[in-house]
């Protein structure tokens, strides 16, 4: 196609129409506007529906609903919208309805700073709706990546049957580069399975040997019920043991199963590395720089971890990537959230975090100084924050 | 001593780094997005465009940062600026030190009355813009002109392009004059001797 300079929320947007995502409902905020400015443009010109909502609650409803009735859907917002669709996302998780969530993250908490950079939802992404559920959650960290995960999100959605949430943050989301995004014939899309009984054998929520029932459409003719209550597997409340246990087994499981298609990551110098950065978005571009410098001008090994899914963690990759190297420094544009998982998988004393969460990206410098500190300065935010 | 044409096409090679600061309203997005077009799209070269501002559409400061390279771009900010444009005396007193010792500040004299060095290049781009358009908003396109036929790091059909493809249409012959007007500015300077030089 044409090599064209565009905004990481452009190619988000052009990624979902490429998927095939036929249904947006949203309210407009900051940096995430431009994925609804753009849908609201295309998304008729496709026969696609673009509703603008009284707020993020009902976007995410609207968002359920639509994917019910058999489109592809999704949403984009930031921090303060996301919390408030964090009720209707663990609806989705219950009732299994495919559908994705962008948020490019902005500083927070609360209104926080509108316009400026931040990575500080991506616990929120793991745990902000309540209850034990699985959840998947894509970080890019280019315009291009933008694009193939946004395609990869409401692929996995389709095929799990589960919200899956896309982590931007602002630099991303905002950031123009030279792309040449891909021909929609040559982008793999995956559509979710529909039931292939009649309507009266129709399970919603069975126990099929892929852990992932097929979903109907509502109107054309399978009657199910679906609820936010825990179900059996008509999809009406139950409190049986016997149904209750291995349900929520069986929608961690459908996740689990997968861990090698779903958790996906890049390695960067990584070979001779005696430190190890690991970061995610656009984070992982200033560790890449830090690693340009710390290898020409002080004769560092230093690799990088780039993670590409945030959830599930992927420790395996983590635990094997951090395995030979002496420091693990994890940079992100927070004061350390993803910096616990890493420190769960290769233990806290081997970890430096080095995060902010003043609305500026990580610099370089920052990281090589981690790199180039003669202790591990461990655990620690304020000295891992020098400035 | 380089020229601070010779400076750009070194940096070039590994990353040059540019920085317009000013106000919001006065199109330093837009002229970050109209260079790193030019270089992206029509003179195949790398380029990374981002910004930063604050909640006004108007007022309040911002900016636009563009790194351009020929190989691939890491971190897509300003780590020291090899080119800053100064729009403003606020952006100027905010920026002038997160510059290479080999960099280049250029202002607009119209806006900024004290200058942070004597090595920095003053040109009234607002004053011009009103001359030779009417309308001082076409400031950015005499300044990006100016920039760009100075250092040379894109070429001026490039840029022309990139100007046409990116402002509001019905805009293209006022804007692509505001761009003309940077150019001769810096061909005059370029041409009777006193090209600036980086020490």
């Amino acid at each position: 196609m044409t090599i064209q300079l565009l905004q990481g929320n452009h190619a988000c947007a052009r990624g979902a129409l490429t998927a095939g995502c036929r249904f947006y409902a949203g309210y407009p905020i900051t940096p995430s506007s431009e994925i609804a400015e753009i849908m609201a443009r295309e998304l008729p010109r496709v026969g696609g529906k673009f509703i603008q909502m009284e707020d993020e609650i009902a976007s995410m409803a609207a968002v359920i609903g639509a994917s019910v009735g058999g489109l592809k859907a999704m949403t984009a917002t930031s921090g303060p919208g996301f919390s408030l669709m964090q009720e209707n996302i663990g609806y989705a998780i219950v009732a299994e309805i495919p559908c994705v969530v962008v948020n490019v993250m902005r500083v927070g908490p609360s209104t926080g700073i509108a316009t400026h950079p931040s990575q500080a939802d991506v616990m929120q992404a793991r745990w902000g709706t309540h209850g034990d559920h699985p959840i998947i959650a894509l970080a890019p960290g280019s315009v291009l990546e933008a694009f193939e995960l946004t395609v990869k999100a409401f692929n996995f959605a389709e095929k799990y049957r589960t919200p899956v949430l896309v982590m931007m943050d602002e630099v991303v989301g905002h950031m123009r580069e030279k792309v040449d995004l891909p021909d929609a014939g040559s982008v793999e899309i995956v559509n979710r399975e529909m039931p292939s009984v009649p309507p009266e054998w129709y399970e919603p929520f069975g126990n099929p040997p892929s852990d992932v029932p097929p979903l109907a459409p509502f109107g054309e003719g399978y009657r199910y019920h679906i609820t936010g209550m825990l179900h059996d597997p008509r999809g009406f409340p139950t409190e049986r043991l016997d149904e209750i246990q291995p349900w929520i087994e069986r929608i961690f499981r459908k996740i689990d199963r997968h861990l090698d298609e779903i958790c996906m990551w890049e390695e960067d110098s990584v070979e001779d590395a005696r430190v190890l950065i690991i970061a995610y978005g656009a984070t992982a571009r200033s560790a890449r720089q830090a690693i340009k410098i710390a290898r020409a001008r002080y004769g560092r090994k230093v690799g990088l971890l780039r993670l590409k899914t945030l959830w599930p963690f992927p420790e395996e990759a983590v635990e094997r990537a951090a395995e030979d190297v002496q420091r693990v420094i994890v940079a992100e544009m927070n004061l350390g959230q993803m910096a616990l998982e890493v420190e769960r998988v290769v233990g806290r004393k081997k970890v430096v975090r080095v995060g902010r969460a003043d609305g500026q990206m990580v610099t370089p410098e920052q990281i090589v100084d981690a790199i180039r500190a003669p202790q591990p300065q461990a655990v620690s935010l304020r000295v891992a924050v020098p400035w | 001593m380089d020229t601070v044409r010779q400076a750009a096409r070194r940096a070039l090679e590994d990353r040059l780094e540019i920085r317009l600061a000013g106000e919001g309203g006065q199109g330093m997005i837009l002229a970050g997005v109209i260079l790193a077009e030019a270089a992206a799209i029509h003179d195949g070269l790398n380029a990374v465009q981002t910004q930063s501002y604050g909640p006004e559409a108007r007022g309040g400061a911002s900016r636009s940062e563009v790194i351009i390279a020929r190989g691939e771009i890491d971190y897509p900010k300003v780590m020291a600026a090899d080119l800053l444009l100064c729009m403003s005396q606020e952006a100027c007193d905010k920026f002038y030190t997160q510059v290479k010792e080999d960099g280049c500040i250029i202002v607009d004299s119209t806006q900024v009355s004290r200058l942070p060095s004597h090595r920095a290049i003053a040109v009234p781009f607002t004053q011009i813009a009103q001359e030779t358009t009417g309308r001082r908003i076409t400031a950015s396109m005499v300044a990006l002109g100016f920039l760009c036929g100075l250092t040379g790091v894109v070429s001026k059909q490039a840029l022309e392009k990139a100007v046409c493809d990116r402002v509001p249409a019905g805009t293209e012959e006022m804007n692509l004059k505001a761009l003309a007007a940077g150019f001769a500015e810096a061909e005059r300077l370029r041409g009777n001797g006193s090209e600036p030089v980086c020490t």
